[in-house]
């Protein structure tokens, strides 16, 4: 996404000379831009993912920086540590960049804040009705029993997240007065970074790669989804695998993975918050990017809506220069 | 689709706790009596009432797509041995028409076994494929010999003046073959008929698809049933003059079907009838018959020992099934699927494909045929060779070859290569044969071609 009155990107997928990135997830922060706009509640996990020399320049939530004359700020997306949306202003026509977001409650990272626009930009990674999250409560609830039914069957448990925020996640949900955790390096790092930032974590025991079996039985292991059949995980013996993600809460999503079990735990909007956040914003045009963005865009539309489909992608090179000038130019 | 209803739905206003036999006696059976809207009143009324995980199960009981894993057989033998009845009365009372009440539950148990169902039909006899020589079954006139179709296996019940045909898979599908049921009204009453029901005009089978025309629908109309006759190929008789004679010799049984179906009017016998001989008076003639058993529009053969009685499922020695030598293809492999459960599981699945204009249409998925050792083989090939990753399936590169049979091939529409194959399997991995070597889709139609111009030829 490229605001041509400001000369910067969102989230580029390529290297640019000025770019506002709205968490630190590798399909928004690819290293190498000329100077990076982050919150200061990123900052760590920020240069954790893109050295410690990324030139960033940190902004609070609601700061405003005048690039170019346009109004830039940073407010809360509650996705990740240090999760923005984007608010770009420019001769009183607001726009607003979500970024990747959730509007329930997480206690690793600031409550999402619905922020008044013209423009909205949301995401739709789960933008289909079907996707409707059970409380958090009464899933860590079977998260914790799953625990203690392993640890009384005397195998330890595995939980399978994303490194950098999901695992946050969930050690801030799970019942730490179960016994003991342990993690894998690329969890523990960011943990570390957790910490830096003030958010309260469990304590961690770091289990580092070579040596010989482990006796961690009873324990809560949490890894990130790529280490099932390495060394490192079959060194704790026994195991029962558990994935977190909203993919989970649909049936043939959790018997096509490989893990014993799979718990809807989601650091993305579900269909009935999309629809809340795209109405708080009181946008007057929503442009719907990732997932299912064809279904959202067709329900807002029959809702009366001017909806329209952003064809981009953070992920792929070719997609990237068809994307550029969405944001208003200087002669909108 | 039932786990999408129950995850669209809004959260239960109010999760009640009722046990599961309310719901089913008091919510769930009385819904086949109502007219479509209360149907769905009542249906949303008990949607409003269950947790989501609850209605994924209610629409499943709702779209019959609700399955458990364990065989029929095995609750059969279960609920016989809890009330001490044999296996057979218990699979006669579950045979057919009946509703999961309590009252049903106690009529299922109960030890005295005079039942009086009307429609009740007899469990089949099934044959064993034939895996001995021909000579080990002794003299040849001992054995009734008849061609093997590939219809749907039927039981015609006649009694107090009423007729119900069942299909093996216990279906009441009287109404779907209406001719039938009309000559059944000339037969005597207190008479059972197994046999088989096939698509049939002119002295000849029509293809599988003809006969699915009819299964397939609630209501025949005129012009189902015009252009997709059928005919009843009356094979045994169970009952007679309202007694079980299942204990009597197949030979006794088969002069008393004839008898039976000398009742029948010219109209009656042209949809009622023996089915066409096989002439074969020795061994080595019952083999040659095998061999042209196609061009006959069967499968193979059946052979029955003249003096058994009627047995109970699938018994060895009594009833032989022999099919004819498949069709065979070779065939590419192009996906294959990963059995059930952890990442480690061997790939054991596979989709063919065969060549159409230097394409590879995917045609045919298996898994049976190789040895354990192949299938190992097979897998190394797999996780070494994949060119995309969807779940549990993967693709590979198109270079392994293996030869396929199948009991028939047809032409469908509603395939992407425009064929359909009954019951693919592997004989054997073609390690000689390259890829480019492979069969094409217009070698099949060939086969199609040739298949249909010796039955037309025959008739």
């Amino acid at each position: 996404m490229y605001c041509a009155a400001g000369d910067f990107y969102i989230d580029p997928s390529r290297p640019v000379p000025r770019a506002v990135l709205t968490h630190a997830h590798s399909d928004h922060a690819r290293p190498g831009h000329g100077r990076a706009i982050v919150t200061l509640d990123g900052e760590r996990v920020f240069r954790s993912r893109l050295g410690d020399r990324a030139p960033l320049e940190t902004l609070d939530y609601g700061e405003t920086v005048t690039v170019d004359g346009v109004r830039v700020s940073l407010h809360p997306a509650g996705h990740i540590l240090g999760s923005a949306q984007v608010r770009v202003e420019y001769r009183g026509e607001v726009w607003v960049a979500s970024g990747d977001y959730k509007t329930v409650p997480d206690p690793t990272c600031a409550p999402f804040e619905p922020v008044r626009c013209h423009h909205f930009i949301t995401e739709a990674t789960f933008g289909l009705p079907v996707y409707r999250w059970p409380s958090q409560r009464v899933v860590f609830d079977d998260v914790n029993a799953w625990w203690r039914t392993n640890q009384e069957a005397g195998c330890t448990s595995v939980v399978l997240a994303y490194a950098l925020g999901k695992a946050q996640r969930v050690l801030a949900g799970v019942d730490a007065s179960i016994g003991p955790i342990v993690t894998h390096g690329a969890v523990e790092r960011l943990v570390q970074n957790y910490r830096e930032t003030g958010v309260e974590m469990p304590r961690t025991e770091l289990v580092t790669d070579g040596g010989g079996r482990l006796e961690y039985t009873g324990a809560l292991v949490v890894a990130p989804p790529s280490v099932p059949g390495t060394s490192w995980l079959r060194r704790f013996g026994e195991v029962s695998t558990a994935f977190m993600s909203g993919w989970m809460l649909i049936r043939g999503a959790r018997r096509r993975q490989s893990f014993d079990r799979g718990f809807p735990i989601s650091d993305h909007a579900d269909w009935d918050e999309l629809l809340a956040a795209i109405a708080a914003t009181g946008a007057e045009t929503v442009w719907v990017t990732h997932g299912s963005s064809d279904v959202l865009v067709r329900w807002l539309r029959e809702q009366g809506k001017d909806a329209r489909t952003l064809k981009t992608s953070f992920r792929t090179e070719a997609a990237a220069d068809r994307v550029d000038a969405i944001l208003p130019d200087s002669t909108s | 689709m039932p786990e999408t209803i129950a995850l669209m739905l809004p959260p239960a206003k109010q999760p009640a706790r009722r046990p599961l036999a309310e719901w089913v006696t008091e919510r769930f059976i009385p819904l086949r009596q109502l007219d479509a809207e209360t149907q769905f009143s009542a249906i949303a009324a008990a949607w409003a009432e269950l947790g989501t995980d609850e209605r994924l199960v209610w629409n499943k009981m709702l779209t019959g797509t609700f399955r458990v894993g364990v065989a029929r057989q095995l609750v059969t033998r279960a609920l016989a041995e809890v009330a001490g009845v044999t296996p057979e009365v218990v699979e006669h009372r579950l045979t057919g028409d009946w509703s999961p009440t309590p009252q049903f539950f106690s009529t299922l148990l109960q030890t005295d076994t005079d039942d009086t169902d009307v429609s009740r039909p007899y469990p089949f006899q099934l044959a064993w494929p034939l895996d001995t020589d021909l000579d080990s079954l002794g003299d040849r006139m001992r054995w009734l010999v008849e061609w093997k179709w590939n219809g749907v296996r039927a039981q015609l019940i006649r009694r107090e003046g009423q007729t119900f045909v069942w299909s093996r898979g216990d279906e009441l599908v009287t109404d779907r073959f209406p001719e039938v049921a009309a000559a059944a009204e000339s037969l005597p009453d207190g008479v059972v008929i197994d046999g088989e029901i096939l698509a049939w005009a002119d002295g000849t089978v029509l293809g599988y698809g003809d006969l699915q025309r009819r299964v397939g629908r609630k209501t025949v109309t005129a012009k189902i049933m015009r252009e997709s006759p059928v005919v009843f190929f009356a094979f045994d008789l169970l009952e007679f003059e309202h007694g079980d004679i299942r204990y009597r010799s197949l030979l006794s049984r088969r002069a008393l079907l004839s008898e039976v179906l000398e009742c029948l009017d010219a109209g009656g016998r042209a949809r009622l009838t023996l089915p066409p001989g096989v002439n074969a008076s020795t061994w080595e003639d019952v083999a040659a018959r095998r061999d042209d058993a196609r061009s006959h529009g069967a499968e193979g053969l059946m052979l029955k020992r003249l003096e058994s009685p009627y047995a109970i499922g699938r018994q060895r020695g009594a009833w032989w099934k022999w099919k004819s030598d498949s069709l065979t293809i070779d065939a590419v492999l192009l996906y294959a699927e990963r059995g059930q459960g952890n990442s480690a599981e061997p790939y054991i699945s596979y989709t063919f494909a065969v060549w159409r204009d230097g394409d590879l249409v995917p045609f045919a998925k298996t898994h049976a045929g190789l040895t354990d050792e192949e299938i190992a083989e097979v897998d190394r090939f797999v996780r070494a060779n994949t060119l995309e990753q969807f779940g549990p399936v993967r693709s590979v590169v198109p270079d392994l070859v293996f030869e396929l049979a199948f009991e028939g091939v047809e032409r469908s529409s509603r395939h992407k290569s425009g064929i359909a194959v009954r019951s693919p399997r592997i004989v054997r991995w073609r390690r000689d044969k390259r890829p480019e070597e492979a069969d094409s889709l217009s070698t099949i139609g060939a086969m199609l071609d040739a298949f249909e111009n010796s039955r037309s030829g025959e008739s």
